[in-house]
């Protein structure tokens, strides 16, 4: 079996996003760049269903600006056999990455498509349900257990009142959750090795796609701040002020 | 405009997110529709007949709906798209599922968890974990959203006398099939609509001492939530977990636990009307968006803090 495992470059999770004077977005302007975290947990994924034998080869996906170089790297670091860089300078909505998805899958036959849930940055959680749309395959989001059971996949996935378990048939699109797995660190060796390994670079204008956005993105700016709050010294005076500043119990 | 929502409901009566998605759908305006899919549903079809300000209730009750399942409700949703200019949901994980597939098969972008209505065609939603709103424009013919419930108020549950019509569902896809659901037993307010919620994170230590949290719960009316960390570690179920990556919540009181206040947990919470942190880490960053700060070891908070409410 052949997986496809899509990773996204975003901002780090523990750096606080800062609001570009213009409104025109986020200023990324040196700020540290990471795998998106539920792209780990999809890479980790495909790299266990590899050393358990039921996949041979694992593919990383990564649709954007050159320095997405960085980010399929550490793919290959942390154990993905190559990579695919489909470059654009552009910032492409969830329906036209899920297009480029379905070009690669249609090229390179993958049995199973990866991703993760959402991407901390522009936080659509759509590409993975899109790519499956389009594909004509079924889904499983937010997942936190897969195995493999008579060639279907059973899925447990996280939903807001528990947890759901399904069947669907293969080839599948599915999308990680946190709980998936805990995904392993690159050792030093196999991040020079991940320097030597394959990595693919295609143009976006050579797929002949229809890739344009639908949406404009008019302004971006921070939310208010919330007023400074008090530090109280007990739980009487806590309980006080719940009670009779605050009204709320 | 016309708008189709796709509300979530047990077959039997409405989840409650469903009331502010039709907030959002006023605020856009038209007549609005609301679609209850499943398999023998008709209970929650009544339901959402009584809500006020809806035009109309599609029910589409067939076994292909079990479990409604993405690649089923999907094909249902497009079926009958074309015959409004938006169609929305709640931005649950309900939501969040099957209606991408649907913005896909129909050819169009999807508006994710928008957090305000500006007109028919521009809205806010918060991008970076709740660090920045962005204001965006869609081109689209037909506009596929979903809805961040915790920004738009509940609309009146009775009051409206919808007539029910019952439409054609489609054949099952035959690519998934629905297992089972394990929902985490309580008597208590579910998460997303308690006025009042406790939450509690690493610092709790284990999942026996959870049990302090329920006990306070119980004399608040309040639901118990957990940090991500409190989840991970097995402490308590996954639909605890209030966050980013968990249920976005805003109660008019917001009691943070032996948590430190991660910016996922942040976003999860920070809309919240008042907002208590207990830490004994004076420095830990739930201190900055919280009204009332006690820095204090929780287990010894906890407990005079339930004795002081029982008083």
């Amino acid at each position: 079996m052949k997986v496809l495992v899509g990773v996204k470059r975003v901002l780090d999770p523990q750096v606080k996003a800062r609001v570009k004077a213009d409104k025109s977005g986020i200023d990324l302007t040196n700020a540290k760049m990471t795998m998106n975290p539920f792209c780990e947990n999809a890479v980790e994924e495909a790299l266990r269903l590899r050393e358990s034998g039921a996949v041979e080869e694992v593919i990383a996906l990564s649709i954007g600006a050159a320095k997405s170089e960085e980010t399929l790297r550490n793919a290959l670091a942390l154990g993905a056999d190559r990579a695919i860089l489909v470059l654009t300078e552009d910032v492409l909505e969830p329906l036209a990455l899920a297009k480029v998805f379905k070009a690669i899958v249609e090229k390179e036959t993958p049995d199973l498509v990866l991703v993760g849930k959402q991407a901390i940055d522009d936080e659509c959680n759509q590409t993975g349900q899109m790519v499956s749309a389009l594909l004509g395959w079924p889904q499983a989001t937010f997942a936190s257990k897969l195995e493999f059971v008579d060639g279907t996949a059973q899925v447990t996935r996280e939903v807001d009142s528990g947890i759901e378990t399904i069947n669907v048939n293969m080839p599948a699109v599915i999308s990680a959750d946190l709980r998936l797995n805990e995904p392993r660190y690159a050792s030093l060796p196999n991040v020079m090795k991940a320097k030597r390994k394959p990595l693919d670079k295609i143009n976006l204008s050579d797929l002949g796609l229809d890739t344009a956005n639908r949406l404009t993105t008019l302004e971006v700016v921070e939310p208010p701040a919330r007023a400074a709050g008090v530090i109280v010294e007990t739980v009487a005076e806590l309980v006080d002020k719940l009670r009779n500043e605050a009204k709320v119990i | 405009m016309s708008i189709l929502i796709i509300a979530e409901h047990d077959n039997v009566s409405l989840v409650g997110a469903t009331l502010n998605t039709v907030t959002a759908a006023q605020q856009i305006g038209g007549d609005i529709d609301l679609l209850i899919a499943g398999n023998g549903c008709g209970a929650a079809a009544q339901a959402a007949a009584q809500i006020a300000g809806v035009n109309r209730v599609l029910l589409a009750d067939h076994a292909s709906l079990d479990g409604q399942l993405a690649e089923n409700v999907a094909n249902l949703v497009v079926s009958i798209a074309d015959n409004y200019s938006h169609v929305l949901s709640a931005a649950t994980t309900f939501g969040k599922n099957f209606m991408p597939r649907a913005a896909a098969l129909l050819d169009v972008s999807q508006i994710s968890e928008i957090s305000e209505v500006i007109s028919a065609d521009t809205f806010v939603r918060p991008v970076y974990a709740g660090n920045a709103m962005a204001t965006v424009q869609s081109s689209d013919r037909i506009k596929l959203i979903t809805v961040r419930i915790t920004k738009f108020d509940a609309a009146a549950e009775t009051g409206g006398s919808a007539p029910v019509e019952v439409v054609d569902a489609c054949a099952d896809s035959g690519l998934s099939r629905f297992i089972g659901l394990s929902s985490s037993k309580t008597e208590r307010v579910e998460l997303t609509s308690a006025a009042i919620v406790i939450s509690g994170g690493r610092g709790m230590q284990n999942g026996e001492n959870f049990q302090m949290l329920e006990s306070v719960a119980d004399k608040l009316g309040a639901a118990v939530g957990a940090s991500r960390a409190a989840v991970d570690a097995g402490f308590v179920p996954n639909d605890y977990q209030v966050g980013q990556t968990g249920k976005v919540i805003a109660p008019d009181l917001y009691i943070a636990v032996g948590l430190s206040g991660a910016i996922q947990h942040l976003a999860g919470m920070k809309d919240s009307k008042t907002i208590v942190a207990i830490n004994k880490d004076s420095e830990a960053p739930i201190f900055q968006v919280a009204d009332y700060g006690l820095v204090a070891d929780l287990f010894e908070a906890i407990p005079a803090l339930d004795k002081a409410l029982s008083d």
